[in-house]
């Protein structure tokens, strides 16, 4: 293994550099005024319309308290295209003097210990969710502070249709099938939802499925990081594909879920014409819009697995907001007075205000709102109880491999057997463990 | 090469081969072919070198790693890409002979006497000229196996239509299918084209003859329309070989990995960061059509000169 020449990296990083310089400059500079004694700072969100909303509220009800500084928001694209925006202008010195990125293997990514601003000092840090500070913290220190709420990865479920058939709410994966089987006998709801469509939503079997995992085996996700274990050859954790497996060979899947999309998915739950929906709570804010007056027919419950006492919930970390370190002087007090904002109850008060949460804040005297939906209220307990919930590996370690979706979905309808389906996983995630270099691979 | 030879012409150097230097003299003085030199050296040459080189390593935007030729060995073991590979010779075979055989009877009916010829043949071309994505997104829209106008339609009939583009048996010839709804209309044009330039001379002496209209369809249009034939399959094949946009906006290679081609393999790796892994499969993919064009061109056009 050698490295390359000097030069030529020399004449890539120039190349680089200034095309950088001439997209960036111009946001750079606007950032940089300070007019009539106000701090001016910068914000740098994704362009998704919830996180640009929230953002916007946020900054409005900021800047009322703080009137001595502003605040511009900055959008950059999502997914792998927003990260290279991220990591060039992290790179190049030439990021918004405050950014909203993910937390998890993502934020590791960014090399944190030279690029970010540490918050140990800050009086919030103390009053974060120790999962939460887990997927910010690098090299012993803590680098943000949480955006949005944390989400679940559950069964969603039609309450209306478990009392018309008088069914309970299973905690073992047996209980599930034979939930599914009364519903099919039923012959009037479809009892699972699958909506293969939009790929990504066919996962949930699988990385929802992860506490059950931890549950049997707590260091997995440490020796699946470090090639030790493996999806194909854990029984916990090949049972997430072989479920995925079962509810289409059973015949409990929606008629169209192959064509069918991730907001028919949300419409079939609203309406009662599906009964489960493994989904991200995600799903319950656009339900919340799209059916306003059905949102409280849903419920939730983990994904169940062998083991009724160790069933649990599988979580998403918020994001986080984090100062590069680039930003100094007077800007980097107003971006710190920005961070603690976000990470306090008003600032709770303010993201709720935006988008309805979708699951609990990360942070200690942030109650959610008391109209919350009710599926999200049935996140509670889980959360509330000690081992009743786990982060989802992704924010544990950093091995995802890119073709999972696709492999759920020819397991989810029949073109793949399970345990084939988890080897080939297997041997996708062997790429991005060597893309990105980790030892033991 | 051009450059380096006005080069040395102009600076009269090279004593050997005088006749060609005479012969080479540029009428331009070298500083004038530079422009042209850099932006194809920066644009085409340099990235195409750098390409191959960088397909033996493992990079990001910020650094590179040599890991010989590990790339290309996992690109054979990425186990979309056997099947991917089939799938596009299955898709380039299926979109090139169908518009061959469709262009031709095409564009036979569109230079015979017909009503309204002219409005005919821009309402066959039509298609091409609108966008690739337009047409995917149309399409996956008629093709729902529940609610598109299509199934809907056989339902009228009484016929259940199949799930075109769900179902993994027909994923794959369904997005053919609209490619050639989509790229007959310009094999059409190059066979009419192809077609008119026969001289009406041999039409004339073959009807006399008491020819039929089958016979001289056989005997002049099909060997003297052999050139058209020639670019339409050639073309064709490119075109189905690298054939990317069409299945990414009908099927993104699903269900699973039922319709990915080599370009789609290609750029999942990219999307997933893979990006020395992706340049490998380019270099691959570039010389899988080269080895299948360039055979096919020398025979193809070998056997027009033997005519």
């Amino acid at each position: 293994m050698f490295d390359v020449p000097p030069r030529r990296l020399l004449a890539c990083a120039a190349a680089v550099v200034s095309a950088v310089a001439l997209t960036a400059c111009s946001a750079g500079s606007l950032g940089s005024s300070e007019e009539g004694g106000k701090t001016a700072i910068s914000l740098l969100v994704d362009n998704a319309e919830a996180t640009v909303k929230t953002a916007e509220q946020v900054v409005k009800d900021f800047t009322a308290k703080n009137p001595d500084i502003t605040v511009k928001v900055e959008t950059r694209p999502q997914g792998t295209e927003g990260d290279n925006i991220v990591k060039t202008r992290l790179s190049t010195g030439d990021m918004s003097d405050v950014f909203f990125y993910n937390s998890g293997s993502l934020f590791q990514a960014l090399k944190p210990e030279q690029n970010l601003v540490s918050l140990d000092d800050q009086s919030y840090a103390g009053q974060l969710d120790e999962n939460f500070k887990t997927t910010v913290s690098a090299g012993g220190k803590l680098y943000g502070s949480p955006f949005g709420t944390f989400m679940g990865g559950a069964v969603l479920y039609n309450r209306k249709v478990y009392e018309r058939l008088g069914l309970q709410v299973p905690k073992t994966w047996s209980e599930f099938m034979a939930n599914n089987a009364k519903i099919k006998a039923d012959g009037k709801v479809a009892p699972v939802i699958q909506t293969y469509q939009e790929t990504w939503t066919s996962q949930l079997f699988i990385l929802g499925d992860f506490h059950n995992i931890s549950a049997a085996d707590p260091g997995w996700a440490d020796k699946y990081t470090k090639n030790q274990a493996k999806y194909a050859t854990t029984p916990a954790a090949l049972e997430g594909f072989q479920h995925l497996q079962d509810v289409h060979d059973a015949g409990y899947l929606n008629k169209d879920f192959a064509s069918a999309k991730y907001e028919d998915g949300q419409r079939m739950l609203a309406l009662g014409e599906g009964a489960h929906y493994p989904m991200l709570t995600a799903a319950i804010a656009n339900i919340a819009i799209n059916n306003a007056d059905k949102v409280n027919d849903i419920g939730l419950f983990a994904l169940p697995g062998d083991d009724a006492a160790s069933n649990g919930l599988t979580v998403w970390a918020p994001a986080g907001a984090y100062i590069p370190t680039s930003t100094s002087g007077a800007k980097l007090d107003a971006a710190k007075k920005l961070l603690a904002f976000i990470a306090s109850p008003d600032g709770c008060t303010s993201q709720a205000k935006a988008t309805p949460p979708t699951g609990p804040f990360a942070v200690e005297g942030c109650d959610l709102p008391a109209d919350v939906p009710q599926s999200i209220k049935d996140m509670q307990p889980y959360i509330d109880k000690p081992g009743g919930s786990s982060l989802a590996l992704e924010f544990l370690s950093p091995v995802k491999g890119p073709s999972l979706e696709q492999i759920c979905v020819e397991v989810g309808s029949g073109i793949r057997k399970a345990p084939d389906g988890a080897a080939l996983y297997d041997r996708d995630v062997e790429k991005q463990a060597q893309q990105l270099g980790l030892p033991g691979w | 090469m051009t450059t380096i030879e006005a080069q040395r012409a102009h600076h009269g150097e090279g004593t050997e081969l005088p006749a060609r230097r005479k012969r080479k003299r540029s009428p331009y003085p070298s500083w004038f072919y530079l422009p042209a030199a850099l932006i194809y050296g920066v644009l085409f040459l340099v990235p195409t070198f750098a390409s191959f080189y960088f397909s033996l390593t493992r990079w990001t935007i910020f650094d590179s790693h040599f890991i010989g030729f590990e790339n290309f060995v996992n690109f054979f073991r990425e186990p979309a890409l056997v099947s991917g590979l089939t799938h596009t010779l299955v898709y380039a075979v299926v979109t090139s002979s169908l518009k061959v055989v469709l262009g031709l009877l095409l564009a036979v009916l569109l230079t015979s006497q017909i009503i309204g010829r002219g409005y005919l043949r821009s309402v066959v071309f039509f298609p091409v000229l609108v966008s690739t994505i337009g047409v995917g997104l149309t399409f996956t829209v008629l093709m729902n196996p529940e609610r598109g106008l299509i199934n809907e339609s056989l339902a009228a009939i009484g016929v259940q239509g199949p799930g075109w583009l769900t179902d993994p048996s027909y994923a794959l010839l369904s997005v053919a299918l609209v490619d050639v709804w989509k790229g007959v209309g310009l094999a059409t044009l190059i066979f009419i084209a192809g077609i008119v330039s026969i001289p009406q001379e041999y039409f004339e002496a073959a009807r006399v003859d008491g020819a039929s209209a089958t016979a001289s369809f056989f005997k002049i249009v099909l060997p003297l329309a052999r050139p058209a034939t020639v670019t339409v399959v050639i073309l064709s094949l490119i075109g189905g070989l690298r054939s990317f946009d069409l299945i990414w906006a009908m099927t993104r290679g699903g269900p699973g990995f039922t319709s990915d081609v080599i370009a789609s393999v290609i750029y999942k790796q990219y999307q997933a960061g893979f990006y020395g892994l992706s340049t490998a499969g380019n270099v691959i993919l570039f010389l899988v059509v080269t080895a299948i064009i360039l055979p096919l061109y020398w025979f193809l056009s070998r056997k027009e000169v033997e005519l």
